[in-house]
């Protein structure tokens, strides 16, 4: 057992992260929220970085990578706050064509969650493939066939949003045990962005602690910010340890239950993505309340993180099962 | 990122298991929590076994009678110990997991010699004697003083907090040898033998009605100068050393025991009833137990990280004040839960009708004492804020 990331996998986390810094500076992201939260070239770029194709094999075009890469991947696109429907399209890549390319733009929808009502699709305008997972399997929906209006204000600037009020059924791609499968896998990885977020939120305000200045000290310097701050660090270990753990079980599910590790992960990857978000404005004060810092992205986004694929109460349920079962 | 063992890893797995299957069982559960001497004889008496079947000092060098085991196998050994339910190592905490490793790291030929094969076989317990009255988390402003009188340090002060003192046969002791010197630059670090005359040690009842730590009196207490470990005034070093131990791994058998405590609140819930119900049939119950039992999860996931991380870099990752603290407040949250789910149960520290109000409170004292013990949670944010963030340290007050 070696749970550290590898020297390759610290150097395609420092590459991703490089890459993204590079092509996603925070001043451009006024821009993409006026463009509606999705950039054509950014999207290629990313593509382009492989990140749709990691974990398909490299005869299928793929970099065959595995879990625990992708899940190191994600961290660095969540941190960065990076939009689109990454994480649809990379879980489709190799049940749609050309979404491993990037070509396809796929987004989804997951109604196999206990409340499935409304149904809202995130990047609606932009798809060229609809997946529905229900229960009993996985469904390919061409969206210009659904009935939609756009949300007015959706919650995260960069995360537009269409009601979806009538959704015809589609084409069956996948059975009750693959839908099952893309969720979990598609928990696990959203995992990986929520600890992006945790990041993210704690290096933001950990550098505005050490700028700004009241009572003629760094407000870092007072107790009571630095142990927020050390707060936030807790957190974000905690959602790294959990994401990184639903990576590897999932490469090496003979070790123990992925259910387990993938809603652990949920949980407190979730928890930590929404707290840290919080505690970033309160370091920030009265400017975390404005539109013009980064903190409120955060929190913003890791709500929309919260309802994708199981939300912390619906992990936590599922965990309460396995622990009954085993009682 | 690798969570698959090694065939190696494995063996070494099936045959703690093994061992601890047929042993744990054989050896019986501890005696009542008062009956100190009987408590002693338990604890030494299961290091002994360990120390016999090889599978003492998981961390020490092989040439002190450890193991040796990689991170890897510690991980191993935490979670089968855990696993089998073996006896807590009890009063072998001291010597053990910081009294022991700092002798083998700063200790003379002649101090390890006396003292690391007894420790390690059971046949001797440590106690720590550094905190005092105005001295906790201000740790560096101890006051216990210690004159040179030829080839005897003679020791005045008082201890306090010291668990357990009373069973203890030495004790890694702090005093100031230079008080003319800077705060953190007259400390000294001596082992005391616990039988000196002047030495008095007065109970010092916790919240839980225990004897687990006392207070200590030191009267003209002469120590040889032999016992000094590392040079005269240097023992803020020593120290740091110790605490690097102490602050390691020393919590991981429980962190992985609390996932058993967590299946035996789904039991508890289960045989709890009102209105017709159980508690268990509470879907809020069950979702606050299924958040914990994952946050555990990544607790134990953050503790393999830190481990691997160790194994690379040779120091205890920096997570480790980050380990404490999320198990802490985990700790704190699951054993909470518990004694809610007595009710009315939970107004009593006897089983009544069978359920564990003893077991629940003892765990949530305990789990309460961690927050304090071996330096506090706001100590250990003032470390992550200052030494990992990089925030600015706090103003120090004027030397003196
Ligand atoms: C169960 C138990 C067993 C123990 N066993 C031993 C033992 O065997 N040997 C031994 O030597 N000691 C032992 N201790 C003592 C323990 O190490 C101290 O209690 C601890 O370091 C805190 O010191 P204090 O009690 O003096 O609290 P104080 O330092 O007085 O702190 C009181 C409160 O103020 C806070 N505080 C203090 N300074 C700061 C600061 N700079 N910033 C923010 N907050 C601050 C603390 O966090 C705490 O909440 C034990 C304690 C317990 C509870």
């Amino acid at each position: 057992m070696d749970f550290q990331p590898t020297e390759d996998q610290k150097a395609l986390r420092e590459g991703i992260r490089s890459f993204v810094e590079g092509q996603l500076p925070f001043d451009r992201i006024p821009e993409i929220e006026k463009a509606g939260g999705f950039d054509r070239d950014l999207w290629n770029e990313v593509a382009e970085m492989g990140v749709f194709a990691l974990r398909l094999s490299e005869n299928e075009g793929g970099v065959g990578l595995g879990f625990s890469d992708a899940v190191l991947v994600f961290a660095e696109l969540g941190r960065r706050l990076v939009p689109g429907p990454v994480v649809w399209t990379h879980l489709a890549a190799g049940l749609v064509d050309g979404a491993a390319t990037g070509e396809t733009v796929v987004g989804g929808v997951d109604l196999m969650g206990p409340t499935p009502e409304p149904v809202v699709v995130e990047y609606f305008d932009t798809l060229d493939v609809l997946l529905v997972l229900r229960s009993d399997g996985v469904y390919r929906v061409d969206p210009a066939t659904c009935e939609a209006k756009p949300v007015d204000v959706p919650l995260d600037p960069l995360t537009p949003i269409h009601h979806v009020t009538a959704l015809p059924e589609g084409d069956k791609i996948g059975d009750a045990d693959a839908a099952a499968r893309l969720r979990l896998e598609g928990a696990a990885i959203i995992s990986g962005v929520q600890l992006g977020l945790s990041e993210g939120a704690l290096e933001l305000a950990n550098d505005y602690a050490k700028e700004r200045q009241q009572f003629g000290r760094p407000i870092g310097g007072f107790q009571a910010v630095k142990h927020m701050l050390a707060e936030m660090f807790v957190k974000q270990e905690a959602a790294r340890a959990g994401a990184y753990n639903a990576g590897a079980t999932l490469d090496a599910p003979e070790v123990a239950d992925v259910q387990k590790a993938v809603s652990a992960a949920k949980v407190t990857a979730g928890e930590s993505a929404i707290r840290n978000a919080r505690t970033g404005i309160q370091v920030h004060g009265g400017m975390g309340f404005t539109w013009e810092v980064m903190a409120h992205y955060y929190l913003k986004r890791a709500w929309v993180c919260e309802n994708m694929f199981g939300t912390q109460d619906e992990h936590a349920e599922k965990i309460a099962t396995i622990l009954e079962a085993a009682n | 990122m690798d969570l698959r063992t090694t065939p190696e890893e494995q063996k070494f797995r099936d045959d703690l298991a093994a061992w601890l299957a047929s042993e744990v069982p054989a050896y019986g559960p501890p005696p009542s929590t008062h009956d100190w001497d009987a408590r002693r004889a338990y604890d030494t008496g299961w290091q002994r076994k360990l120390f016999e079947a090889g599978y003492a000092g998981i961390n020490w060098p092989k040439e002190y009678g450890g193991l040796d085991a990689s991170g890897v196998e510690q991980l191993i050994y935490f979670e089968e110990i855990a696993k089998a339910n073996a006896p807590y190592i009890g009063v072998n905490f001291v010597g053990m997991l910081h009294g022991g490793p700092t002798i083998m790291v700063e200790g003379t030929e002649a101090q390890k010699a006396a003292h690391i094969p007894r420790i390690i076989s059971g046949e001797e317990v440590w106690c720590q004697g550094f905190s005092e009255p105005v001295a906790g988390s201000d740790l560096a402003n101890l006051q216990t003083r210690a004159e040179r009188d030829g080839d005897h340090y003679v020791v005045n002060g008082h201890k306090i907090w010291t668990s357990f003192a009373h069973v203890a046969d030495y004790c890694e002791m702090l005093v100031r040898t230079d008080p003319d010197s800077s705060k953190h630059g007259g400390i000294s670090w001596l082992i005391m033998p616990m039988d000196l005359d002047g030495i008095d040690i007065r109970p010092l009842p916790t919240l839980e009605g225990e004897g687990e730590f006392s207070e200590v009196f030191l009267e003209d207490v002469r120590i040889p100068v032999s016992n000094l470990v590392g040079k005269e005034n240097d023992g803020w070093r020593v120290t740091n050393v110790t605490l690097r131990f102490e602050r390691g791994t020393a919590f991981a058998s429980d962190m992985i025991q609390l996932q058993a405590f967590v299946a035996k609140m789904v039991e508890t819930a289960k045989k709890i009833t009102s209105d017709g119900a159980t508690a268990w049939d509470d879907k809020a119950l069950r979702r606050e137990i299924g958040h914990l039992s994952g946050e555990l999860e990544s607790l134990w996931a953050m503790v393999k990280l830190s481990v691997c991380e160790a194994k690379e870099t040779g120091v205890p990752g920096v997570g480790a004040s980050a380990v404490k603290l999320y198990y802490t407040d985990i700790f704190q949250r699951t054993t909470e839960l518990a004694v809610r789910l007595l009710g009315r149960a939970g107004i009593s520290r006897s089983d009544v009708m069978d359920l564990p109000a003893q077991h629940f409170f003892a765990r949530h004292f305990n789990a309460i004492s961690t927050a304090i013990a071996a330096g506090t949670s706001q100590i250990q944010k003032n470390i992550i804020g200052e030494r990992i963030l990089g925030q600015v340290k706090e103003p120090k007050p004027n030397p003196a």
